[in-house]
């Protein structure tokens, strides 16, 4: 084979790989310079964006061999040469504009190209610059202002002094390897003689099959060492992340229960797998009828799509206050609607990877996860071993939203690893990701609000019905989740909430950020609105006069007594409430004779940070080493969401120490403990209160060795710990300790678990310690004639109880604010069609507007510092509050999601007739 | 294989050959090949300098096979060309337009393809090479189907030729459900010319992803010609998009696309009229 010269991050080099192979390909896999992505492989994401000849372009759609003769520069070349990039990376950390991380260096490729020709672009020029990089996480607003002031140099951190950590805009402590491409995610690894797996999937939504001869082709494709199917599995088949509701088959046996459901798999030489055609392999498929509905699956004919689960009802959702019939009969006003929503894909840029290698009888599993301890579990079950043999070494994750707490390559490469005893690596390309992963589960709900005359709620009856797909996965979380929620912030003294989740023959539906409370806060919150305008009074004033308040009892009889702030939320848009509905009155009036229309939309939520009514505990342990510096065993994933900052900050405060004297441990079964999963807003509530108590415990046990009180100053330095109380003050020698089994000089190790009692037949208990609280106010632009809407402002206030990193939050708020636009505008994904980035459209660079924030910090005593979590309460109202802002300036109202052009331009139509 | 000439007569040669598939910009090519390895062999035109550049004569422009759609954007063209430029900015992102070539989005015949409509506007001609010899074909008959062109599997593409022959502004709107990479849902592109009495003389208007290739609006462009400039945009009737076949697909409905592309039309054509004042 020839090779094709070219000068690569400055150097000549001659590439062995085909000529028409990706450049991305080689650059990865034969030059190991992984800090360009794959994430779709099809032009459609960006994260591949290296620069060719000087101009960025997609590595992925770049043959190897039109490059010969050209000079091409990744991120990890323009880092060490180009002062521009550094200049963007420095400004990158500074705004929090990487998350994940894994868009990070195609925008930094993206923004180098204008910087080095613009150098002080305006917002606009930015956006036009890194539009061709999709971003899931961070909403984009910080990646603009990261490159908009990357023109000038960006200041030195002011690292916070001893105690100062909690509420500083500190950077992420993992940041720095996100924007020089080092960071290494599920895919960027993968040992020397590592072999690939593919799977071999359905492409019916339900099919029998049969396998045919699978030794003939095994012997007829020198390179592939196995086939894999369910006869392999030396344990059990079946794995889920409830683990009474488990269902879910490693390979499906006989029957595929949805589209892209693994059957089996090839394992063999990379190159071997990665040329094979899978069109001939031996599997006939008997196709039959699908159930694609809920109401086909609820049909009293239906087929059981698992036995045991009558009606294919996975489970029910029940909560119970008051009367609701009394309630509605008191009511003057009773507003009714019924609300739609689909299947939406969480796109994180990062498809699913990793790899596995047997060491011993042991079984190491290096993959991008939400939830370590949770899949060594059941990756023990199903290789018939104990959970001590195996070990999760969780990537950095790009991107998670939920969807990553579900196994993915886990159990292929396992499986395969465990029994060829060679390494074995699966990456997912993007249609299978779209194809397997978990989506957020379609709703179809009807709701009862009713009303006194003065505006007091006094009841609601919802029911709600979720398309849980072929599988349980979150299904029972999402049932249980959503009719505690239903009342929203509000109190009801009669509420009636009920729930299922269906089980269909389409792809299973799991987490994604809010578990359920988007697709119901998106048909409440409108209903909401509805009242307010028939009761005559104010949308805001109404929610206002109708906020939970501390003392009073949420629908499943809890009083939260404190850290309540809804109501402050809302007070907090009060001014912007009234002057920007002023001003697109005013536009409107204006623009009378035009098509455009401005409208001003408002919508609350509360959430419930932790698992409902669940243990979920979370174990910190931290450890003083010799050198004075401090260990923390910090196994609360971080997905881009940032609780290897936030957690080290907690800690710091709590223990008195200066951040920078903490060195983090990643997350490794074997060596930190379980801190559950990256779900349900919990990490820094949950696991961040874990390493307060760690915290406070080492900080106590240095003192009681010192001999000091409690308000004495520690300062840590290179084999001595200082304390200082007073005039006095006394000098721990660390050298002369001695040394526990993991080579600590003093530790600590404690357990949170949220205090929360179990829910009884009518939904009633305490589900939650903590809520979190917010209302957003969007101001939208909706072209009559084409039915298109533009987000043109959102205001986000949020009750976080404390806000332990500003910066941070407010890239959640940002990020979570983009996916609810996503959800109200454009996204839904159809089973078998439009399986990749092309189709599926998530917002871009350009239709993010500017986010104002508004942090309400009203303290939740049990979370650490007061704190609760943001990571999903940020996405919940955005939605709603776009509907309602298309209603305020097009006067129609559309009881399905999303709101795409054809669809608004035909109530737009109909309003008209 | 791979191959990579330097000479178009090599490169005709080696695709008289069976089973060789065209490589430009690689935009269309790596997508459409998913997870699959290229079947056969390969041919890169993109080391052939006598397809690179536009050319600019005073009959005629010629854009270069291997002319991508950032050197639309950056060469100075007449205003008639504006519809172009402004379909290469929307031509998925900087990225894409830096690699993908005009010549390849004609080739790959999407009915979605951004440049399409305005190279119909402006009557371009697809000029063919192979081992046999040159033809010219208009882009009307050059494009047969979805993804279907007349274009012979020993044919390349060498350029884009479009006559000079009419000289006026220009638009062109594309509607998509996000801002930046989106197919579109509709495009139109639309040129005036005005005649000595400052009405409209000569009126092409095309409409992209509403039929199976783009279409010319024949009836609407007679029916323009005498028109006021500030009137073109009422002049457009439903009857006008007859010719139109819009289909029910993920990005929108059959009749929102009838609905929305009559919209655009009258918004190209004020916006063309609004290039007087310029
Ligand atoms: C993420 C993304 C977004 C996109 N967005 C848009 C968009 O908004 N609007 C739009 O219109 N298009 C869009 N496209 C498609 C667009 O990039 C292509 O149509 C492009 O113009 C094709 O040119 P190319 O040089 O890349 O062609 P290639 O991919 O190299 O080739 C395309 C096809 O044409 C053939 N071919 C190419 N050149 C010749 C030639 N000279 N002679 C004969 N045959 C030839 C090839 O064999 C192949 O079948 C998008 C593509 C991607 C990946
Ligand atoms: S990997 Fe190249 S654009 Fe997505
Ligand atoms: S930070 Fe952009 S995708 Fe995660």
């Amino acid at each position: 084979m020839s090779a094709t010269r070219f000068t690569l991050n400055g150097g000549e080099v001659e590439a062995r790989s085909a000529p028409a192979a990706r450049l991305t390909q080689v650059l990865r896999e034969e030059f190991g310079l992984t800090g360009t992505k794959v994430g779709c492989d099809a032009g459609d994401c960006g994260a591949c964006t290296v620069l060719l000849d000087g101009e960025p372009v997609c590595a992925c759609l770049t043959a190897v061999g039109q490059v010969e003769g050209a000079r091409v520069e990744t991120i990890e070349g323009l880092g060490r040469a180009s002062e521009v990039t550094r200049r963007l990376q420095e400004s990158f950390l500074a705004h929090g504009a990487a998350q994940c991380g894994i868009c990070t260096p195609g925008m930094l490729v993206a923004a180098t190209h204008l910087l080095e020709r613009t150098p002080h672009p305006t917002e606009q020029e930015a956006m036009d610059a890194i539009g061709g990089v999709l971003c899931r996480c961070t909403g984009y607003r910080k990646i603009v202002a990261a490159v908009c002031a990357a023109g000038t140099p960006v200041p030195h951190e002011e690292t916070p002094t001893a105690g100062a950590a909690v509420g500083a805009r500190l950077r992420r402590l993992d940041g720095r390897r996100k924007v020089e491409g080092t960071d290494i995610f599920g895919a960027d690894e993968a040992p020397p003689d590592c072999l690939l797996l593919r799977a071999v999937r359905s492409p019916y939504h339900r099919a029998r099959f049969r396998f045919g001869d699978l030794e003939g082709f095994l012997k007829a494709h020198p390179g592939i060492h196995r086939v894999l199917t369910a006869r392999d599995v030396p344990g059990v088949n079946c794995y889920g992340v409830i683990p009474p509701f488990a269902d879910q088959p490693v390979f499906a046996v006989e029957e595929a229960r949805f589209r892209g459901e693994a059957v089996a798999a090839v394992v063999g030489e990379s190159a071997a797998v990665e040329a094979l055609d899978l069109a001939p392999f031996p599997v006939e498929w008997q196709e039959l009828p699908p159930l694609t509905t809920m109401d086909a699956a609820l049909a009293d004919d239906a087929p059981l799509i698992h036995p045991g689960r009558p009606q294919n009802v996975l489970t029910r959702g029940r909560v119970v206050r008051g009367d609701v019939e009394a309630g509605l009969a008191q009511a003057d006003l009773v507003v009714e609607s019924r609300f739609e929503t689909g299947f939406i894909e969480h796109a994180y840029i990062e498809p699913e990877a990793g790899f596995a290698r047997r060491v011993g009888d042991r079984i190491e599993v290096q993959v991008s996860t939400q939830a370590p301890h949770h899949h060594r579990d059941d990756i023990a079950k199903i290789l018939g071993i104990s959970p001590e043999a195996v070990r999760i070494l969780p990537t950095a994750v790009g991107g998670g939203f939920g969807s990553k707490l579900d196994m993915s390559v886990q159990p292929f490469v396992a499986l395969a690893a465990w029994l060829l005893r060679r390494p074995v690596r699966m990456v997912w390309s993007r249609p299978e990701s779209m194809m397997a992963s978990t989506k957020r589960h379609p709703a179809r709900m009807r709701s009862r609000i009713g009303a006194t005359r003065d505006g007091r709620l006094v009841a609601i009856d919802f029911e709600a019905d979720f398309n849980t797909g072929a599988y349980s996965s979150w299904g029972p979380t999402v049932a249980n989740r959503v009719p505690v929620h239903a009342s929203g912030p509000y109190y009801v003294p009669h509420c009636r909430a009920r729930s299922r989740a269906i089980h269909t023959n389409l792809v299973p539906a799991g987490a994604f950020r809010g578990f359920g409370v988007p697709q119901l806060t998106l048909a409440q919150e409108q209903l909401m609105d509805e009242l307010a305008e028939k009761l005559g009074m104010d949308a805001l004033e109404f929610r206002i006069l109708n906020a939970l308040r501390p003392d009073q009892p949420t629908a499943t009889g809890q009083v939260l007594g404190a850290g309540c702030g809804i109501r402050q939320c809302f007070e907090a848009l009060r001014p912007q409430w009234r002057k920007r509905r002023e001003a697109a009155r005013r536009f409107n009036e204006q623009n009378a004779a035009g098509v455009l229309r401005r409208g001003v939309g408002l919508a609350g939520m509360w959430y419930g940070c932790g698992n409902t009514s669940m243990p979920n505990p979370s174990t910190m342990r931290v450890g003083l080493k010799a050198n004075g510096r401090i260990a923390l065993h910090q196994g609360a994933v971080d997905i881009g969401q940032g609780s290897n900052t936030v957690i080290a900050q907690i800690l710091a405060d709590a223990l008195g120490a200066p951040i920078g004297c903490i060195d983090l441990l990643p997350a490794d079964t074997d060596i930190t403990p379980d801190c559950g999963k990256t779900s349900a807003s919990r990490q820094t509530f949950v696991s961040g209160k874990a390493a307060e108590l760690a915290g406070r415990q080492l900080r106590a046990e240095i003192l009681r060795q010192a001999n000091a009180g409690e308000g004495a100053r520690l300062s840590f330095e290179e084999g001595r710990v200082t304390v200082q109380e007073g005039d006095h003050e006394r000098v721990l020698w660390l050298e002369s300790l001695p040394l526990d089994a993991r080579g600590y000089v003093l530790s600590a190790e404690a357990t949170f678990d949220p205090p929360t009692t179990p829910l009884d037949a009518d939904g009633q208990g305490d589900p939650y310690a903590v809520y979190g609280f917010g209302a957003h106010l969007a101001e939208v632009e909706v072209d009559l004639e084409l039915g298109t809407t533009k987000l043109i402002g959102l205001i986000a206030a949020h009750d976080v109880g404390r806000a332990v990193n500003p910066m941070l939050i407010e890239g959640q708020i940002e990020g979570g604010a983009a996916q609810g636009l996503g959800m109200a505008l454009m996204e839904e994904f159809i089973p078998g069609r439009g399986e990749n980035l092309h189709d599926y459209l998530i917002p871009s660079a350009g239709d993010m507007p500017k986010i104002e924030f508004v942090l309400i910090e009203d303290a939740a005593p049990v979370g650490p510092f007061g704190a609760k979590g943001i990571g999903e309460q940020a996405l919940i109202p955005t939605a709603p509050a776009i509907f309602n802002a298309i209603y305020d300036a097009a006067g129609v109202r559309l009881r399905r999601a999303p709101a795409t052009p054809d669809r608004l331009r035909a109530a737009i139509k109909a309003l008209a007739r | 294989m791979f191959l990579r000439p330097r000479t178009l007569r090599e490169a005709v040669e080696a695709l008289a050959a069976p089973g060789v598939g065209i490589l430009a910009g690689g935009t269309d090519f790596f997508p459409a090949l998913g997870e699959r390895k290229p079947a056969g062999a390969v041919l890169d035109l993109t080391a052939i300098p006598e397809l690179r550049g536009i050319e600019i004569g005073p009959e005629r422009i010629r854009i270069g096979a291997a002319a991508s759609w950032t050197e639309v954007i950056r060469t100075p063209l007449p205003r008639a060309f504006d519809a172009l430029k402004a379909a290469a900015r929307e031509v998925g992102s900087v990225q894409i337009q830096n690699r993908a070539t005009v010549a390849g989005n004609l080739c790959n015949a999407s009915p979605a393809a951004d440049g399409v409509p305005p190279l119909l506007a402006l009557d371009a001609e697809i000029e063919l090479l192979s081992v046999r010899g040159e033809r010219r074909v208009p882009l009307g008959s050059f494009i047969t189907g979805n993804r279907k062109t007349v274009r012979a599997p020993g044919e390349i593409v060498t350029a884009i030729l479009v006559p000079r022959t009419i000289e006026g502004p220009s638009s062109f709107l594309k509607l998509g459900a996000r801002r930046y990479l989106v197919i579109s849902i509709a495009m139109v592109a639309a040129i005036l010319e005005a005649d000595t009495t400052g009405r409209v003389g000569q009126a092409r208007v095309a409409v992209g992803s509403c039929s199976p290739v783009a279409r010319r609006l024949a009836q609407l462009e007679r029916d323009l010609v005498g028109a006021g400039l500030e009137e073109v945009g009422a002049r457009v009737e439903p009857r006008h998009l007859d010719v139109l076949s819009p289909i029910d697909d993920l990005r929108g409905t059959a009749e929102y696309r009838r609905d929305a592309a009559r919209t655009l039309v009258a918004r190209a054509l004020e916006a063309a009229a609004g290039g007087f004042l310029q």
